[in-house]
């Protein structure tokens, strides 16, 4: 069987052409990115909102209650709502994207609530102190250090959408479900078996991808990973005490009180 | 010049925080706040640059209210501390410093020059430019926190409890870098503190504020400490405050006595006092040995180091402070380049302290002029 399903992964003819491997793998992550970046559209400057203003939290749990909803049921009820008032092959493609930002809002606006809710107090106070005016806090203050929890929201809203994309299938569309859905029905179990292999590959890959960019995009200042430099700064505050004796000395004698940020993790 | 004008704070919860203050903070000077926690100091704080919304009565800067004025902009000109530095934690030290040039539209070559400047000012290493306040002592950060608030140069300063989070070492520091600060920059600053040491120590001007939020007493340190207003203030200032309030008189001519001294290394031998003080080569002093009971020459581990030096120009508080702990009994004085210039015994400070007089109820009236609530 593995031996099979290796062959299957890695034979020509499985990639091939308009419905080989490759082009499904493009309409699956077609799907993913559409349903994420729709969703992110809606969830982030909500997100942002709620967390800044403080109101309507409630609206975090109701979508977070969305994630009970099962996913087929709902994409079969919103085929057959919408399916009939849609033309052409929209008529599949919509329901599908709608059913899968409905899953992936959750996520993403607990991730930038969570992340805005969990910014300092007494820096967002101090920001108001200095003159920045709402959106000056927002983009300078609570964005960035929303971000860690802003990201992994958006990370496991990628790994949801990727694994659930291949629902798609059902109602006739393409991507990686498609492997699935017709190795099950014709009894092929390693084109089945392949494409699900495929699936989580892809989430992995994509994860990971993310988690690279999660280290660019988020301040040092807030991940401790400075931590390396720190040491290494240490031993050169000897040139320091020349410029400052009698602060520096004694401060560096002092417990060192890092304010370092908790470990901060996914909010779900 | 900062006035309250009969400013009442009734928050919706119907907590009065504030109860119909009036004062005025002087132009250049430091105004202290002080008082017991939750009798309103950072309420009134906050009010001056509209944080907080006062429910009645007006403040004004300079003559002009500030009700009228746009938030975000009076507050660019008003320089902002808080107790835990809220600095930000994903900017490096240097941008956290350049917060209000940035928004302010500086160039950002002018932003970093300034805040290179500012670093030094307030007594911290370059190097520490490009770390994180994670990265930083509490007291680092609090520097830090002073800085940017001084970065654009704005007139006025709020400071709410800058350095009660900091240990009382890095505090003394702290306190003293400010001071030296405000010496060069005479800004209109209005100080919160719970300290009443602190508030002595910084203060121009005292307000001493009791819970319910009302003004017990304002006036420059010295006449609070020698003439507390009522029971609460007399309470509040503390027991000690008839010492305290040494701090504030300079030191007349001291009857100084000649003090025999050995060098490090040096011999006891034929000193028949009971104490002998040792002094380095530039005659500063390093402490006191018992010649009957150590042999030989001298050596750093023998002598007591209990007793403190105070300098001559100094006050007389730290002139009476050497005196009452010397092992010796007889207080070391030194000049200000900390040579030794002679000791001075408990009884003639007393008697110095006796001829001068306390400070008199004159020393308050400028403060009670533009202040009517004083004997409240
Ligand atoms: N937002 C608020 N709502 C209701 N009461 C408050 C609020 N902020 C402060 N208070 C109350 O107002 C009083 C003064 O508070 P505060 O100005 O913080 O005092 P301080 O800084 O002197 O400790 C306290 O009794 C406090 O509990
Ligand atoms: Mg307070």
């Amino acid at each position: 069987m593995i031996a099979s399903v290796l062959d299957w992964l890695t034979s020509s003819a499985t990639w091939a052409g308009d419905t080989g491997l490759g082009a499904r793998i493009v309409q699956h992550l077609w799907y993913s990115l559409l349903a994420v970046a729709i969703a992110a559209v809606i969830a982030v400057p909500l997100g942002l909102w709620i967390g800044h203003t403080g109101r309507a939290k409630s609206l975090v749990s109701v979508a977070n209650s969305l994630r009970a909803v099962p996913t087929l049921g709902l994409l079969f009820a919103v085929a057959l709502y919408l399916g009939p008032k849609i033309e052409g092959n929209l008529a599949f493609l919509v329901p599908s994207i709608v059913v899968l930002v409905i899953l992936v809002i959750p996520p993403i606006l607990s991730g930038v609530y969570a992340g805005v809710e969990a910014v300092d107090p007494a820096s967002r106070d101090a920001a108001r102190g200095m003159g920045m005016r709402g959106m000056e806090i927002v983009r300078q203050v609570e964005i960035p250090n929303a971000l860690p929890l802003m990201l992994s929201g958006l990370r496991s809203a990628f790994l949801q959408v990727i694994a659930t994309a291949t629902v798609a299938a059902y109602v006739g569309l393409g991507g990686l479900g498609r492997y699935l859905q017709d190795g099950i029905a014709t009894n092929d179990y390693v084109s089945a078996a392949g494409g699900a292999i495929v699936v989580s590959v892809l989430a992995l890959i994509v994860d990971g991808v993310l988690a690279v960019v999660q280290r660019l995009v988020v301040s040092p200042g807030l991940t401790g990973r400075s931590g390396g430099t720190r040491s290494s700064r240490r031993g050169m505050s000897g040139t320091g005490e020349a410029v400052a004796p009698e602060s520096e000395s004694l401060l560096a004698g002092q417990p060192d009180r890092p304010s370092q940020p908790a470990a901060r993790s996914a909010a779900h | 010049m900062i006035r309250f004008d009969g400013v009442t704070k009734q928050y919706p919860d119907g907590t009065v925080a504030v109860d119909d203050l009036t004062l005025t903070a002087p132009t250049g000077k430091i105004t202290v706040l002080v008082g017991p926690s939750g009798c309103g100091k950072t309420t009134s704080l906050r009010m001056i640059n509209r944080m907080i919304e006062p429910t009645r009565g007006t403040i004004s800067l300079d003559g002009q209210d500030t009700a009228r004025m746009n938030e975000a902009e009076m507050r660019r000109g008003i320089g902002y501390v808080i107790q835990h530095a809220g600095l930000f934690p994903h900017r490096t030290v240097l941008d956290n410093v350049g917060t209000v040039p940035r928004l302010l539209g500086w160039d950002k070559k002018e932003i970093r020059e300034r805040s290179r400047e500012l670093l030094d000012r307030v007594g911290l290493a370059p190097e520490l430019a490009d770390r994180y306040p994670s990265q930083l002592s509490g007291g680092q950060q609090q520097r830090v926190g002073v800085a940017r608030a001084l970065a654009a140069d704005p007139p006025v300063m709020l400071m709410d409890e800058p350095f009660s989070a900091v240990d009382p070492v890095v505090r003394d520091q702290l306190q003293d870098v400010f001071l030296d600060l405000q010496g060069e920059l005479g800004k209109t600053i209005v100080f919160v503190t719970h300290d009443i040491d602190e508030a002595i120590k910084l203060g121009d001007q005292v307000a001493v504020l009791r819970v319910g939020g009302k003004l017990a007493q304002i006036s420059d340190p010295a006449y609070l400490l020698a003439h507390p207003s009522d029971d609460f203030v007399a309470d509040f200032v503390g027991r000690d405050r008839g010492y305290r309030s040494l701090q504030f008189q300079p030191s007349p001519k001291l009857p100084l006595a000649h003090e025999r001294t050995l060098l490090v290394g040096e011999s006891t031998d034929g000193m028949s006092s009971a104490w002998a003080l040792v002094v380095d080569n530039e005659r500063r002093p390093l402490g006191w040995v018992e010649p009957s009971r150590v042999e030989g020459p001298v050596t750093t581990e023998m002598l007591h180091r209990g007793g403190t030096v105070a300098r001559a120009s100094g006050s007389l508080r730290g002139v009476l402070d050497a005196a009452l702990s010397s092992p010796a009994r007889r207080g070391v004085i030194v000049d200000d380049s900390g040579s030794l210039v002679g000791t001075v015994r408990a009884h003639e400070v007393l008697s110095l302290i006796e001829s001068v007089d306390r400070p008199d109820e004159d020393l308050a009236d400028a403060f009670a002029e533009s202040e009517p609530e004083t004997s409240r």
